[in-house]
């Protein structure tokens, strides 16, 4: 096989294994939008804070430690206590309960009936707000995270692909694990939204208020339970962001990553957040890889916007959105 | 005068249970708009029960407050014997009291068969992971509720349709599926607003078999809004008739078609 090729399918693999990291985080969009017609900029400012309080849990910080030492001359920083991952991770799910309820309390609750882009404001607001607090809260130095997924090269695939191209490639242990876990996380959000009674007030609720109201359906519940669920998604996505590069406010911007894996997948389509991730992953590992030699590289930055533009003309639903049909 | 808490047989020997619903002076504002003004009337068990009145008279206002979407300055609700506090629409569903609107708010996403089985969400209470595995009461639940859909379907003659999206389907079915929603959460009152608008003539006398079937068949308590006079009429056991607010007439549509008042609102106004 020619050498070129070769390294054509590590490429390809590896860009798929980034794609999902992409769908993980255009998840918490989809799942947001379909029910509740929100489209929420914070998705990936949720991740970062997540991610954040995950750590600032399992390292025993205190919180806010600078403000309360700023007002009270104290010197104060850690509890010296050590959580365990699993504990840490079942406290910070609390934690962003809780946000969701204090957003749908204070924000959207009196948002109702209000136009798409009024919502969609309230969410950069929000994406701020749950910046400078994740800030304040748990300081602005990178972070390390570590809740003990696997990293590093993974020796089998190495060891398999040297005796079969003679060349090993190189896939990332987290990134397999990043894969089964967002497979699991799909499935589990598919059978929660398709077969549960609460999946099936999501729907409806996404659908029509008034409907919903009428079959006795708390649209309060239902937006308290999505927001939390979009929290789970900003969990997840965080933790495997965070170990890969680290907790930073960068992390943030992975959000803008998810814009276009969602034109392109549809913003109302679970399997489209999916494949639109893989995608936008795999196409720009390959283009860089075939293309970018050719005109000087960094393709990577622009690739996926120029993708989610095509798009845009020619199938601006996406590929599994629903068909957008004007009456006339 | 009847006693409201005793049964009564009509003319034509059907039997009207107790009272189930109060309204006692019920008055609803718009800021310095009076939409109702001090009404007061009661729904039977069993009955069908219509409100009626010229544009503008404060039907669906009324309606709105029974079904808890619109909550009155004045007055009192009471169900089944006990006042009712103030209410969201969705606490006045789960108390089931089931409704259709007059303008249909259906699930347009979901096939016929989903929207039926989503007016049963009130008969969903097995847990989370039961649900998603199938398993032990999510199971039997799950086989009763479909058994009781079914039967709404069959009973409305929608089979059919029953895998269509209610997107596809034309209006007068989109009315009957509404109707198999409200129908399938078996309650206690179901509250149609203005089941025949829009209707052509064949749609409407379809409605008209099909509202007077249900009230026979499950013996479902009804409460209709109607504009179409002559409809109301053949319908229903007691007529309650509104005008600018007020209440002009309540009683059986023959002491309600004598009654001057009536006559005043409905033909000295115009009037389609």
């Amino acid at each position: 096989m020619p050498e070129q090729l070769v390294y054509a399918m590590e490429v390809f693999l590896n860009g798929l294994m980034a794609g999902v990291l992409y769908a993980l985080v255009a998840l918490g969009f989809v799942l947001i939008y379909k029910a509740s017609g929100i489209f929420n900029y914070a998705q990936g400012v949720m991740a970062l804070f997540a991610a954040l309080t995950l750590v600032g849990i399992m390292e025993g910080q205190v919180p806010f430690a600078h403000l309360i030492n700023a007002a009270f001359g104290t010197d104060i920083h850690h509890f010296g206590w050590h959580v365990p991952a699993l504990l840490a991770i079942l406290l910070t799910m609390v934690v962003m309960i809780g946000l969701a309820w204090l957003v749908n309390y204070f924000v959207f609750r009196h948002l109702v009936s209000q136009e798409p882009i009024i919502l969609f404001m309230a969410t950069i607001g929000l994406a701020y707000f749950l910046e400078g607090v994740g800030d304040i809260m748990w300081g602005a130095d990178i972070k390390k995270l570590d809740v003990g997924l696997p990293q590093g090269i993974n020796e089998a695939i190495d060891e398999f692909t040297f005796g079969v191209f003679d060349y090993g490639f190189f896939i990332d242990n987290l990134d397999i694990v990043a894969t089964v876990i967002a497979a699991l996380l799909v499935a589990s959000l598919i059978i929660f939204a398709q077969y549960t009674k609460q999946g099936r007030a999501m729907r409806a609720v996404a659908d029509d208020h008034q409907a919903a109201l009428s079959v006795g359906i708390s649209l309060n519940y239902i937006w308290v339970m999505v927001w939390s669920l979009a929290g789970f998604v900003a969990l997840v996505a965080g933790i495997v962001w965070g170990t890969k590069s680290g907790v930073q406010f960068s992390l943030s911007l992975i959000a803008l990553k998810a814009l276009p894996v969602l034109m392109l997948g549809g913003f109302t389509s679970i399997p489209g957040a999916i494949v639109g991730g893989l995608i936008i992953g795999v196409g720009e590992k390959l283009f860089e890889f075939s293309i970018g030699p050719l005109i000087g590289g960094a393709t990577e930055n622009w690739f996926a916007y120029v993708l989610a533009l095509l798009f845009l003309v020619f199938r601006p639903q996406g590929l599994f959105g629903e068909k957008i049909i004007e009456r006339v | 005068m009847l006693d409201s808490a005793e049964p009564y047989t009509t003319e034509d020997g059907r039997t009207i249970g107790p009272v189930v619903m109060e309204m006692k002076n019920i008055t609803l504002r718009f800021g310095g708009v009076v939409a109702i003004q001090d009404i007061s009337f009661d729904i039977r068990e069993g009955e069908i029960r219509a409100i009626i009145g010229p544009n503008g008279a404060g039907k669906s206002s009324m309606l709105n407050v029974i079904s808890g979407f619109y909550n009155p300055q004045d007055g009192e609700v009471w169900y089944k014997g006990e006042k009712r506090p103030s209410l969201k629409p969705y606490q006045v569903a789960q108390q089931g009291i089931a409704r259709t609107f007059q303008n249909i708010a259906l699930f347009e996403g979901m096939s016929v068969l989903d929207n039926v089985m989503t007016g049963r969400i009130r008969q969903m209470s097995a847990g989370l992971v039961a649900q998603a595995i199938w398993k032990g009461k999510a199971e039997r639940e799950e086989t009763e509720n479909r058994e009781a859909v079914e039967r709404v379907i069959d009973f409305l003659e929608i089979q059919h349709i029953r895998k269509t999206p209610v997107s596809r389907l034309p209006y007068g079915l989109k009315k009957r599926v509404e109707l198999a929603r409200a129908l399938a959460a078996e309650p206690s009152i179901l509250l149609l607003d203005e089941p025949m608008a829009g209707m052509n003539v064949e749609e409407k006398e379809d409605m008209s078999r099909f509202i007077l079937d249900v009230n026979d068949e499950f013996g479902t308590t009804i409460a209709l809004i109607e504009h179409d006079m002559g409809v109301v009429m053949d319908l229903s056991d007691r007529v309650v008739v509104m005008d600018y607010g007020k209440k002009i007439g309540d009683g059986t549509p023959d002491e309600v078609r004598r009654n001057q008042d009536v006559i005043d609102a409905y033909l000295g106004v115009a009037h389609d």
